[in-house]
C-alpha cells in the first residue's frame, strides 16, 4: 500500500497509509486463491466472510463486497486500519503459508497439499492484503454515500451500553441491527473510546471514527456524553430503564513500574500523553487550551501498538530523538509489524533487551535522566516468549526530558468500585463467561474491562458475542413473563 | 454528536475581586452530589477539561454551585460568562464520597476559595449532629469569602488574615493550634492552597488528630483514564479523580504536589495572556492566585 514519504510525514498528524485505488484493490483481489475451507475466515475474531468480499472487489461489486461485510463488522473502516492482521486473518492466510508463525505444522501440510493440487505452490510468497482491501471498501462506501441497511423490525427491548469504545460499537451495531432500542453512555465528552482518546490520527484518523458513529446514529443508536455511568448514574439505575447493561468501560488507571522517580514532571503515562493529543488536540496549543509538552529527548517504555504511537507522535510534537526502551527482543514485541516497521522509517530508535530503573531529576522536579539496565533472554515464560533477564552491573544512563510510559492498563475501576454484585477478577477486571455475561443478572461486559488491556478488534468480539447473549437474554425473560409463571431452566434453555 | 445536554448558567455573583460563584442547570449531577466531590467541565470546541469542586448542590432545582477563582484561562472566561450562558460540556459528580458521619467536633479549615467546599462540608456535617469549629484565612480583607455564612454553620468562627485587615493576623494554623491545645478534636477537614493544607496536617498531626485534605493536581480526564492526577499517599501512586480527591493529610507528599501542579505554567502563561486579550497584556499573570503558584 501507497505511504506518505517518512519525512513529510512525521511533520503532521495526517494518515500514514493511504489506502487502494480501485485497480489496486482488484488486482490484490484475483492474488486470493478462494480456499474452499478458508483459513482467514477463522482467524477473524468476528467471522467476516472473507472470501466473500474478496470475490466481490474481483468482480468490482463493490458494494455488495461492503454489505458482507456489514453483516458481521459495524466498524470495517477501523478494522481494516489497526486490526494485528498479520496475526489473524493475514497470518492464516493460504499464501502467508511459508512466512507465518500463526499456522500449526498441521495447517501448514494441509495448506502445501492443497497449494500443490491445485498447481498453485508457486504463488506462496505474502498473504493477500485483507486489512487494506477491507479498509478500501469501507472508504469505498463512505465516498459513495452506501449506507448500512436499519434493523427490519424493531424489537422490543432497551440496552444500556456503558462506554463508547470498540466493545460497546460493535454491540451497539450488533443490537440496534437485532432491532433492540440502544444508548451509549460515555463519560469523555466525545464518543469513541480508544479509537477517539488513544490511537493517534496518523494511523487512524478521527473523521473515520466520526463517520462510524455517524453511521450507527443513523442506525438509530443514542449516544450520551458527559455521562459518568458508576457516578451520575450507576449500573443499577440503568437497570431499572433498561431491560440489559453491556459494560464497555476499557482500561483504566495506567500502569507504572513503581520505580524511583516515576512521579517526576516530563513522566507521562502512555494514556494521558495520546489524550492530550489525541482529544484535547494539545498539538495545536495554543489554539486550543490543552498544553503538552515534549522535550528533545524522549524516550518510550514499551513494545505495544501504544508505544510505538506514543514514539511516533513525539516525533511529531517536535522532538529531535524518540527512544524505544524495551526489555525483550523485537519479534517480542506485541506491536503489529506494520508498526514497528513505520516508526523505523520515522526514525524512532529501538534500544532492545533494557530497562529503565530508576529516573533522576533536577531540583525542579522535572525528568533529566533515565537510568536502565541491560537485560537478556532467559527461560520461557507464560507467555511464551523468553523471559527478561537483568544483566548485573550493565547500568547505564540516559540524558532524557520527557518520559512516556506504556506498559499497559488496569480495567478502568468506577464501575467495579460502585457495583455491588460484580464479580472481580485479580486485577480488578470484571469476569463473565463467553458469552460476556457477569456474575450480576442482566448486566453483560466485554473488551478490557473484562480482558484486561487487549485489542480493538478482540474487544469488537467480546461485543458482537455479548450482544447475541443479550438478544437470548431478553427473549427469554420476555418468554418467562408471557408465560406468567417462573419456567425452570430446563424448558427454557436452548 | 452526543450529549447534547445543556448546561445553563442560571445564577452569577461574584464573591471577591477574582472569586466568582455560579449555579448550573445539570439535574443528574445534583441528584447525585455529595460535599467533597467534584466535576470536570470544557467551555468550549477546543477548551481544556479542568475540575472544579462542587460547593453545593440542589436536586429540586436540579443544580449545581461551583464556587471558583480566576487563575488560567478557562476560569476567567468561565468568569466571563452570564445568567443564560452555557458551558459545553460537565460531567460528574467525579471522586469517593468522603465519609459522612457524626464524629463529634470537627475542625473546619478553609483557605481562600477552598472555603467554599468547606462551608459545603460544614454544613452537612452539622446536619448529621457534629460541633463545627471552623477557621478561614485570606491574604486580606477583600479577599475573605462567605464569613457570614460560615458564621451561621459553625460552633465558633476563627478569622485570619496575613496582613491582619481582617480578625486575627496570621496563618489559619495559629488559631488551630489554639483550639486543638484546649479541645478534644475527632476530625480535621482542610481545604485550601497545597501549603495551607500541608501546615494544617502537620499541626493536626502534633496532636494525633487526622485532617481530611482535598487534593487539586492536573486533571484530564478525570474519570480514572490517564494518570495525570497521580498523587502519592503513603508512599504509594494514588489517582485523586478515582481514588480521592480526598486523602488523609498525615499521609500526601505535598511536595511533589506541588511541583507536579507547576508542570505547565509557561503554557498557562501563554493561555492566560491570549485570554486577557491584548488591551490588558502587562496585566497577564499578575492574577495573585497565579503568583502565588509561581
Amino acid at each position: 500500500m501507497r505511504k506518505q514519504d517518512p519525512a513529510r510525514r512525521i511533520r503532521n498528524f495526517d494518515e500514514v497509509a493511504l489506502g487502494f485505488d480501485e485497480d489496486e484493490a482488484v488486482s490484490e483481489a484475483e492474488r486470493c486463491l478462494q480456499c474452499p475451507r478458508p483459513w482467514c475466515v477463522r482467524g477473524c475474531p468476528v467471522g467476516v466472510d472473507i472470501p466473500g468480499f474478496i470475490r466481490a472487489i474481483r468482480e468490482r461489486r463493490f458494494e455488495d463486497g461492503i454489505r458482507i461485510i456489514w453483516e458481521k463488522n459495524a466498524l470495517p473502516a477501523v478494522c481494516g486500519r489497526v486490526c494485528p492482521h498479520e496475526a489473524q486473518c493475514e497470518g492464516l492466510c493460504a499464501l502467508s503459508r511459508g512466512c507465518s508463525r500463526y499456522l500449526t505444522e498441521e495447517g501448514k501440510a494441509r495448506i502445501d497439499r492443497f497449494l500443490s493440487r491445485s498447481n498453485l505452490i508457486h504463488r506462496r510468497r505474502r498473504p493477500v492484503s485483507i486489512g487494506a482491501l477491507e479498509r478500501f471498501l469501507a472508504d469505498y462506501a463512505a465516498a459513495n454515500g452506501i449506507r448500512p441497511l436499519r434493523g427490519e423490525s424493531k424489537k422490543e427491548g432497551r440496552v444500556a451500553l456503558v462506554g463508547s469504545g470498540p466493545a460497546s460499537l460493535a454491540a451497539a451495531g450488533e443490537l440496534s441491527r437485532m432491532g433492540y432500542s440502544v444508548t451509549v453512555f460515555e463519560a469523555l465528552h466525545a464518543p469513541g473510546g480508544v479509537l477517539r482518546y488513544g490511537i493517534p490520527g496518523f494511523r487512524l484518523p478521527k473523521e473515520v471514527v466520526d463517520r462510524e458513529i455517524k453511521q450507527l446514529e443513523e442506525m438509530g443508536v443514542c449516544f450520551r456524553c458527559d455521562v459518568v455511568i458508576g457516578r451520575t448514574l450507576t449500573v443499577e439505575e440503568l437497570l431499572e430503564d433498561f431491560d440489559a447493561v453491556f459494560i464497555g468501560s476499557g482500561a483504566g488507571t495506567p500502569g507504572w513500574m513503581g520505580i524511583e522517580g516515576e512521579s517526576l514532571n516530563g513522566i507521562y503515562s502512555a494514556n494521558e500523553f495520546l489524550t492530550r493529543v489525541n482529544l484535547m488536540e494539545a498539538h495545536r496549543f495554543p489554539e486550543t487550551d490543552t498544553p503538552i509538552s515534549v522535550g528533545r529527548r524522549v524516550a518510550t517504555v514499551g513494545g505495544g501498538n501504544v508505544a510505538m504511537d506514543a514514539a511516533r507522535t513525539a516525533l511529531r510534537l517536535g522532538a529531535e530523538e524518540s527512544i524505544i526502551l524495551y526489555r525483550r527482543r523485537e519479534e517480542e514485541m506485541p506491536a503489529r509489524k506494520e508498526e514497528i516497521e513505520n516508526a523505523k522509517e520515522e526514525g524512532v530508535r529501538f534500544e532492545l533487551l533494557v530497562a529503565p530503573i530508576r529516573y533522576i531529576g533536577d531540583e525542579n522536579g522535572w525528568v533529566r535522566e533515565v537510568e536502565c539496565i541491560r537485560m537478556e533472554p532467559g527461560e520461557v515464560d507464560a507467555s511464551g516468549r523468553a523471559r527478561p533477564v537483568p544483566v548485573e552491573g550493565s547500568e547505564f544512563r540516559m540524558e532524557v526530558d520527557t518520559v512516556i510510559v506504556a506498559i499497559g492498563q488496569r480495567p478502568n475501576p468506577l464501575i467495579p468500585m460502585t457495583t455491588p454484585g460484580l464479580e472481580l477478577g485479580r486485577i480488578g477486571n470484571i469476569i463473565t463467561d463467553e458469552d460476556g455475561r457477569t456474575s450480576k443478572e442482566g448486566v453483560f461486559a466485554g473488551g478490557d474491562i473484562a480482558s484486561g488491556a487487549a485489542t480493538v478488534i478482540l474487544a469488537m468480539g467480546a461485543g458482537i458475542r455479548a450482544a447475541r447473549a443479550i438478544g437470548r437474554y431478553i427473549e427469554d425473560r420476555r418468554k418467562q413473563r408471557s408465560d406468567g409463571k417462573y419456567v425452570s431452566k430446563d424448558t427454557y434453555t436452548g | 454528536m452526543g450529549g447534547g445536554h445543556i448546561y445553563r448558567i442560571i445564577e452569577k455573583e461574584r464573591l471577591s475581586d477574582e472569586i466568582v460563584k455560579i449555579e448550573v442547570e445539570a439535574p443528574l449531577v445534583a441528584s447525585k452530589a455529595v460535599s467533597g466531590q467534584f466535576v470536570m467541565i470544557r467551555l468550549r470546541e477546543g477548551g481544556e477539561r479542568i475540575p472544579l469542586t462542587i460547593s453545593g448542590c440542589d436536586p429540586e432545582r436540579g443544580t449545581i454551585t461551583i464556587i471558583f477563582q480566576e487563575v488560567g484561562k478557562t476560569t476567567l472566561d468561565l468568569g466571563r460568562l452570564k445568567p443564560g450562558d452555557s458551558i459545553l460540556n460537565l460531567a460528574g459528580p467525579l471522586g469517593r464520597p468522603p465519609e459522612l458521619k457524626r464524629f463529634g467536633t470537627v475542625v473546619c479549615v478553609g483557605g481562600g476559595v477552598g472555603i467554599a467546599p468547606v462551608l459545603f462540608r460544614a454544613r452537612v456535617l452539622k446536619e448529621l449532629g457534629n460541633r463545627i469549629i471552623s477557621i478561614i484565612g485570606a491574604r486580606s480583607r477583600d479577599m475573605l469569602i462567605l464569613k457570614e455564612e460560615m458564621e451561621e454553620v459553625s460552633d465558633r468562627l476563627y478569622v485570619t488574615t496575613d496582613d491582619g485587615s481582617l480578625g486575627q493576623k496570621g496563618f489559619v494554623t495559629d488559631p488551630l493550634r489554639d483550639v486543638l491545645s484546649d479541645e478534644q478534636v475527632d476530625l480535621v477537614v482542610a481545604i485550601g492552597p497545597i501549603g495551607m493544607m500541608k501546615a494544617v496536617s502537620g499541626v493536626a498531626a502534633e496532636f494525633g488528630v487526622k485532617t481530611a485534605v482535598s487534593l487539586n493536581p492536573i486533571m484530564l480526564d478525570g474519570t480514572g483514564m490517564c494518570g495525570s492526577c497521580r498523587v502519592i499517599v503513603g508512599g504509594e501512586v494514588r489517582f485523586a479523580c478515582v481514588d480521592g480527591p480526598e486523602f488523609d493529610g498525615g499521609l500526601v507528599d505535598f511536595d511533589a504536589l506541588l511541583l507536579r501542579n507547576r508542570r505547565y505554567l509557561e503554557e498557562e502563561e501563554i493561555s492566560l495572556k491570549r485570554a486577557r486579550g491584548c488591551e490588558s497584556h502587562e496585566k497577564a499573570g499578575s492574577s495573585k492566585a497565579y503568583q502565588e503558584l509561581r
